[in-house]
């Protein structure tokens, strides 16, 4: 019987020749990823070495990546003083895939990942934030832990107990129809599945519908993997993936790249006609209340927010652009972007989408999560309703247990921005 | 023996367990005032209630889904509380066994506040209800990091033996 991508990776992680689903292993990490909980990380490794007697490093500074984006600048003196800690961490050990609160190279971690070549197709990647399941869109195997569990990655350079997942396999094919992208494709999924339907497994991508799509939507399909409750998601690499990495992360050593077997057994087989698909919205208060667009139009949104770890890319803010160019966001609402990274920012600014979304309205903010997990900017207020193109519309997500959030793609959040409620940039054409 | 003090219903996600807004605190000595912060009547019953006693919250199904903030499992942890549920999410199970916080996977649960209810290894006993509702054990991997006391503990056995101490 042949083997999962995944199975794959990690028998070569652990230097065997195969695994099998269910076996309990300790790979070796290739990247281990914090954000500011990294202050928690970096307090249970010092617990762990308590007592031994040795200096406390890690086991590789060159394999820690650390970026500060969920609270940047620094809201409170308690961040703050986190962030300082990290810090002087940071330069003890010599970590230097350190991204700082910049304009230059700052920005979310899981943009920031893949956009410096941090992430290799075949590799295991592990971060201390639920959609490190993103990073799958290269092919490398990627999933959320603890912080005590990344001290435990710090300190032995393996990953503990890790039971090799079933996999599930999705193969989309067909052409999506216009406005409508790989969020819509994967909330669908979501929707299909459940918010439980992949609990301990593997999402593997296959079809033409994903070999057509670039390495942004793949992320944006992986990045969502983990509502359907899923460890990872992962994308066969291919040429588009060699692209990528040589493009726009200007990585210029070998690739290695690992495919699943022919005949891999999977535990369940979905698939999807993408040209049936059309633009589709997460419901409060759950990710799988998923409807078609066609039964959630003309609700009055407040607030719409563009960016995340989800949708925050170049590609996002050029459908943003492109829709309100010319034109005003509506009044009863407010419009806040925020792009993934400092980079994606500039490039926006370059080609002039900034400008455009400015001039329609819309404010647009410094890279980092912001309003995504709502404890630092664009909180909403008691009764209202955001339309975002974040990934988590949960009880309390956006700051207020007595709000709304719908999540959408970029284009249905854009149009519904110039309208004032939700709304099918399909209908605009007409 | 304990007490079940609250139901909670399914999907019950960590923004829910521990707000996003309280993430800057870290600690797990500092983390336990923010249980459930949102749900007022749980947390303040959390936070008045004597440390040493045991007691129990009944979830649903995917029990501590979405964000992987370690908080969610410390704050529950520093109230000794013990969460039963038909199911666990992912990454808050591992966390959970990580930091020491019982967990009990139960997917037949019936259980009600106040009622009392007896875990042993292999069954929840509802003493209240007279009835019995089997356990799903923790894997064996996972079980070893129980038995150890935690990750912490567990860890410091495997960097001993790797740096030959
Ligand atoms: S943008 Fe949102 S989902 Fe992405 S890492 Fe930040 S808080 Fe998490």
């Amino acid at each position: 019987m042949g083997q999962t991508i995944v199975q794959k990776i990690i028998a070569k992680q652990c230097g065997l020749n195969s695994v099998n689903v269910g076996d309990v292993v300790e790979p070796q990490v290739s990247l281990a990823m914090s954000h500011e909980n990294a202050a928690l990380v970096i307090n249970q490794f010092s617990e762990i070495y308590k007592g031994l007697n040795v200096e406390a490093n890690v086991w590789d500074a060159s394999k820690i990546a650390i970026i500060f984006d969920h609270r940047v600048p620094a809201e409170s003196k308690k961040t703050a003083t986190n962030q300082k800690k990290i810090r002087d961490f940071v330069a003890k050990q010599g970590i230097e895939k350190f991204h700082d609160i910049r304009g230059d190279e700052g920005g979310i971690c899981h943009q920031i990942l893949p956009e410096s070549g941090y992430v290799m197709p075949g590799g295991i990647v592990v971060g201390t934030d639920s959609h490190t399941t993103t990073h799958g869109a290269l092919g490398a195997f990627s999933f959320g832990i603890g912080a005590t569990e990344m001290a435990s990655v710090w300190a032995l350079g393996t990953i503990l107990n890790v039971e090799v997942p079933a996999t599930i396999k999705v193969i989309v094919d067909g052409e999506l129809p216009k406005y409508v992208s790989a969020k819509d494709l994967i909330l669908y999924l979501i929707g299909k599945i459940s918010a439980e339907g992949a609990n301990y497994k593997v999402l593997e991508f296959h079809g033409s519908t994903i070999r057509n799509m670039t390495t942004s939507g793949r992320l944006t399909l992986c990045n969502m993997s983990v509502e359907a409750g899923a460890t990872s998601g992962i994308v066969p690499p291919d040429s588009e993936t060699e692209n990528y990495l040589r493009t726009v992360a200007g990585y210029k050593g070998e690739l290695e790249y690992i495919l699943p077997d022919e005949d891999a057994e999977y535990v369940q087989i979905v698939e999807i006609d993408a040209n049936k698909i059309e633009p589709q919205i997460a419901c409060p208060h759950t990710v799988d209340n998923v409807k078609p667009i066609s039964e959630v139009e003309g609700k009055s949104v407040q607030q719409i927010v563009i960016g995340s770890c989800t949708n925050g890319r170049l590609d996002d803010i050029k459908i943003a652009a492109d829709i309100v160019r010319g034109k005003k966001i509506n009044k009863s609402t407010r419009m806040l972007v925020f792009p993934a990274s400092s980079r994606i920012y500039q490039e926006a600014m370059e080609l002039g989408y900034v400008g455009d979304l400015m001039k329609a309205g819309a404010v647009v903010m410094n890279s980092g999560c912001g309003p995504c997990l709502g404890v630092h900017q664009g909180a909403l207020g008691d009764g209202e309703v955001a339309l975002a193109t974040t990934n988590r519309n949960f009880l309390g997500r956006m700051g207020n247990p007595s709000s709304e959030v719908y999540l959408s793609s970029p284009a249905v959040a854009a149009y519904s921005a110039l309208t004032g409620v939700i709304s099918n940039p399909n209908k605009g054409e007409n | 023996m304990s007490n079940v003090i609250y139901k909670i219903g399914d999907d019950i996600s960590t923004d829910i367990i521990y707000p996003g807004r309280y993430m800057a605190t870290v600690l797990p000595s500092e983390t336990p005032q923010f249980a459930f912060a949102d749900v007022t009547e749980l947390n303040t019953m959390l936070n008045q209630k004597e440390k040493s006693i045991p007691a129990i919250i009944i979830g649903g199904k995917n029990f501590g889904c979405g964000s992987s903030r370690e908080q969610a499992a410390s704050t529950l942890k520093g109230h000794n509380i013990t969460v039963v549920a038909r199911d666990f999410a992912r990454i808050f199970l591992q966390n959970s066994i990580n930091l020491g916080l019982n967990t009990v996977i139960c997917p037949e649960i019936e259980a009600d506040e106040n009622d009392e209810l007896e875990i042993s290894e292999t069954e929840v006993k509802n003493i209240t209800k007279n009835k019995t509702f089997p356990i799903i054990p923790l894997p064996k991997a996972r079980q070893a990091i129980v038995e150890a006391g935690g990750l912490i503990p567990y860890t410091q056995v495997k960097l001993k033996a790797k740096l030959g101490l």
